[in-house]
């Protein structure tokens, strides 16, 4: 393809934060009128690229060329002034204003008595139409437009900057399938006008649509650059999750499975689901049993797993713990069902930083007694105690400040956390990851034991090899939906896996469109 | 706290490293001030029934209603929210304890019957407060915001536009009288605030406001019962403006429905910040807060003795208040402490050049 000069050359770059190094000598080059995707797992650095293309980080190393002139983007400003434009998978506009308003903000047509709101509008709707989106009047509040009607004035906002290079970062996470064809339809056409667009995202399906080129990236690492017809979609995912077929297919897959037995699932929903996380799916979890959520991200895992918690709502599906209807709609009800949650967002949505490991250890079992019913010291000692000895967190000092703990110590204690509330159900959504390897064969070790004594566990990673390893049977979700259960066994391993997902809706790459279509007439 | 100290000397850095040790600094500061200009300012006589009588007694009872509004605050605060309607409540309370009482024997029970309308109505308040917080997910400025405008047009329902006076013996005696010959105001307060203080430490209920106030989404996910708790909260901090409310009007038995309570938001916002509470929420010090109060009681004081214009008073008491703030932000802190450094290392590198 490069019949002419790339408009942006990132050449060794690297980034380093304390402690770890996010980018280590990555390159990018993207051509006028193209759309080049870049790939890679969670944690590869893709966010951390775009943000040094837009100017929030700085490098540490490398040279970033702009239409062959080395350039030194010192914030956002500078990266616009420099014709790159981003636009988020959150809209960030100001749903308060217009249309013509959030397209021209800081371009409005001035005239001798202040702004010119009529020429603005116009200017506005001009743009749009060169988007194809002239149907839209720049009068109209943007909140009234559905979110990928307002994706779509973001990218015209870009335009407005004249923008040479357009990153659009998972632009269609939360789109259905007309919206996704609707903002293809708008890529494409910038393409042809010269625009080269680097396009994140986690679907597949989506990148074999779109994009000429793409870019993978493993560990802060460059792993390649490809024509996307030239690679397939298991060879691209071997090269994201990092392993070639020929070691996928030599990893042992788990050999020994718990045998189950014949008695009633611990819990059960029929086709519980969420609109735009989640198509209705069932599932059944026993006791002794570790099931495994294995997909790529933005195939559903975590989505599935907050519905199960009740971290958020279900809207369709029946629940039954123990043989008995449950209504699971909030953390605190699932809690009290004896189901616990370990987010995959340790930080947020998981450790309280600024408590002690102690309050830490002991918020759940507390949160469910309530406030009246204190624990004793005493009995927040033993607590402390028999985990923080089970897990080995260390430093073993119960007082010190949860978030002066290193990630795995951090993820123990969470751990420990949910444990205490001696649960039947533990899900854990990414527990291993960021953390280093030493913790990490501690916490799989843990996680079989626990099965061991009659856990049931649903376990989550991205690491699809991992899941193989601690699963006695997978669950393959896949954009959204299920799409496969296999009985863990020398038969199933990571390649197996990724073979499933790589093939799904391959047939007939428009039955998931038509599908979907099928079900909203 | 004490636990880790052994011996005076470290218990005394404890308190140094506490951040309402600026709080203790101020006050004394103030009262030497107070001393210089007058050398008897501190002395403590006893008054002819027995009684402590002196300018820091005076403080004390002064001190006493934003004690208890203080408290309340620090609660609130710590949940991560703020509730601006404190010093309406205590007009409300005020108002209809007044009313209650003008019609009303002069009898005890009449007494503690306006305290129980005043604790009602102040709890009702204070639950309007937590319902639209917690379950219409108001933001909790803009609810207490309305309560704090709505407040004040109650009192003067209730009064008819009045200042309403009236007379009972028991109420007086809550505000003027003296046990062990300190004001029964201020050890009322301090009573509640230290009830409040077992309650919320002994109980869990100040580690679920902290972990709600730090991190909403991962108590949510821990089971923490936000609603419940932010709920309680509210009403919390209304009970406690009720009864200060009741300490305010009951020392002239009268109750001024623009001035009772004008403003006083303020200043428990501002006594919980010098106590070390921080307007993110998450941890929270009610000692903190208490000492707060005091020193805002004693600035209040000192303005009027030192004879500070009363139009320059806000100004005079906002400087106060920025210094302290200065004195203990991190950063502040942090850059003295780099001057110092680097003061010390000037004359070495000149030495070394010589």
């Amino acid at each position: 393809m490069p019949e002419s000069l790339p408009i942006v050359e990132m050449v060794g770059i690297s980034i380093a934060f304390p402690g770890v190094k996010a980018l280590d000598e990555v390159g990018l080059r993207l051509y006028p009128g193209e759309v080049h995707a870049l790939m890679g797992e969670n944690g590869a650095g893709k966010s951390t690229l775009i943000k040094a293309l837009t100017g929030v980080y700085k490098i540490d190393e490398g040279e970033i060329r702009i239409a062959g002139e080395p350039r030194r983007l010192g914030g956002t400003a500078d990266a616009q002034s420099a014709g790159i434009s981003t636009v988020y998978q959150e809209v960030n506009l100001c749903a308060n204003l217009t249309i013509g308003e959030n397209v021209m903000l800081g371009h409005e047509v001035r005239g001798p008595a202040g702004i010119n709101w009529r020429a603005t509008n116009k200017a506005a709707a001009k743009t749009l139409a060169k988007l194809g989106l002239g149907h839209l009047n720049p009068k109209q509040s943007l909140a009234a437009l559905p979110l990928a009607l307002q994706q779509l004035v973001a990218i015209s906002r870009s335009m407005v900057l004249q923008c040479k290079v357009l990153i659009l970062d998972e632009p269609t996470s939360s789109l259905d399938a007309n919206e996704v064809e609707q903002l293809f339809a708008v890529v494409r056409n910038l393409r042809d006008q010269g625009v080269a667009i680097l396009f994140v995202s986690h679907f597949l399906d989506q990148v074999y649509a779109i994009s000429d080129r793409l870019t993978v990236l493993r560990n802060g690492r460059f792993e390649g650059e490809y024509r996307t017809e030239e690679l397939d979609r298991a060879q691209l995912i071997a090269k994201m999750i990092g392993r070639d077929l020929a070691t996928l297919k030599s990893l042992d897959a788990k050999e020994s499975r718990r045998v189950r037995g014949d008695e009633a699932p611990l819990y059960a929903a029929k086709g519980i689901g969420r609109k735009g996380a989640i198509d209705p799916v069932d599932v059944e979890l026993h006791r002794g049993e570790v099931v495994g959520l294995a997909g790529l991200l933005g195939s559903g895992r975590t989505e599935l797993a907050r519905l199960i918690y009740g971290a958020d709502r279900p809207d369709t599906g029946d629940v039954a713990v123990d043989g008995e209807k449950a209504e699971i709609t909030t953390p605190a009800k699932a809690l009290a069902k004896h189901i616990a949650f370990s987010s995959e967002n340790r930080r947020d949505e998981g450790i309280v930083r600024d408590l002690s490991v102690r309050e830490n250890l002991v918020l759940a079992v507390q949160a469910r007694r309530g406030w009246a019913r204190p624990l004793t010291r005493r009995e927040q000692d033993a607590v402390v105690a028999k985990y923080m000895d089970a897990l080995g967190v260390r430093p073993a000092d119960p007082e010190r400040p949860v978030r002066l703990l290193s990630g795995g110590n951090q993820q123990k204690v969470l751990l420990g956390r949910w444990l205490a509330t001696e649960p039947d159900l533990l899900i854990l959504d990414e527990p291993t990851r960021g953390i280093d390897v030493g913790a990490k064969a501690e916490i799989q070790e843990y996680v079989a034991d626990l099965a061991d004594e009659g856990l049931a566990v649903l376990f989550i990673s991205s690491e699809i090899e991992e899941v193989v390893r601690q699963s006695d049977r997978i669950i393959v979700l896949k954009d959204h939906r299920k799409i496969a259960e296999l009985e863990g066994g020398p038969g199933v391993s990571a390649d197996s896996i990724v073979t499933v997902i790589a093939e799904d809706g391959l047939g007939d790459p428009n039955a998931d469109a038509a599908v979907r279509e099928e079900a909203t007439t | 706290m004490s636990a880790h100290a052994h011996g005076p000397a470290e218990a005394l850095k404890a308190l140094v490293r506490r951040q309402y040790f600026w709080g203790i600094v101020a006050i004394a500061l103030l009262l030497l001030v107070n001393l210089v200009k007058d050398p008897g300012y501190l002395a403590v006589s006893i008054g002819s029934s027995g009684n402590l009588v002196g300018n820091v007694i005076d403080i004390l009872r002064a001190a006493a209603p934003v004690i208890l509004i203080a408290v309340g605050m620090c609660l609130v605060v710590a949940t991560g929210g703020i509730d601006l309607s404190v010093g309406s409540v205590m007009v409300v309370a005020g108002a209809v304890s007044m009313e209650f009482l003008s019609g009303a024997p002069d009898t005890p029970g009449s007494g503690l019957a306006a305290l129980g309308l005043v604790v009602v109505v102040s709890a009702a308040l204070g639950a309007v407060n937590g319902v639209l917080v917690s379950v219409v997910g108001l933001q909790p400025f803009i609810s207490t915001l309305v309560i704090m405008l709505a407040g004040r047009g109650l009192a003067k329902v209730i009064t008819g536009g009045q200042n309403t006076a009236a007379t009972n013996e028991t109420f007086r005696w809550i505000a003027n009288g003296y046990v062990l010959g300190l004001p029964v105001v201020f050890l009322l307060a301090l009573l509640l605030a230290v009830a409040m203080g077992l309650l919320v430490r002994r109980s869990a209920l100040g580690l679920m406001l902290e972990a709600i106030g730090m991190d909403p989404k991962a108590a949510r996910l821990a089971g923490v019962n936000r609603r419940a708790l932010l709920f309680t909260v509210y009403i919390l901090g209304g009970v406690l403006a009720g009864f200060a409310g009741v300490f305010a009007t009951a020392s002239v038995m009268t109750v001024d429905v623009s001035r009772t309570g004008y403003q006083l938001e303020l200043d428990a916002i501002l006594a919980v910040v010098i106590g070390g509470t921080s307007l993110a929420g998450g941890k929270f010090n009610i000692t903190g807060a208490v000492v707060g109060a005091i020193l805002i009681a004693t600035l209040d004081k000192t303005v009027v003795f030192l004879g500070v214009s009363s139009s320059a008073t806000p100004a005079f008491k906002a400087v106060v208040i920025v210094v302290l703030c200065l004195l203990q932000s991190e950063r502040v802190r942090r850059a003295f402490r780099q001057r110092r450094a680097a003061a010390a290392r000037t004359p070495e590198r000149e030495a070394l050049a010589a």
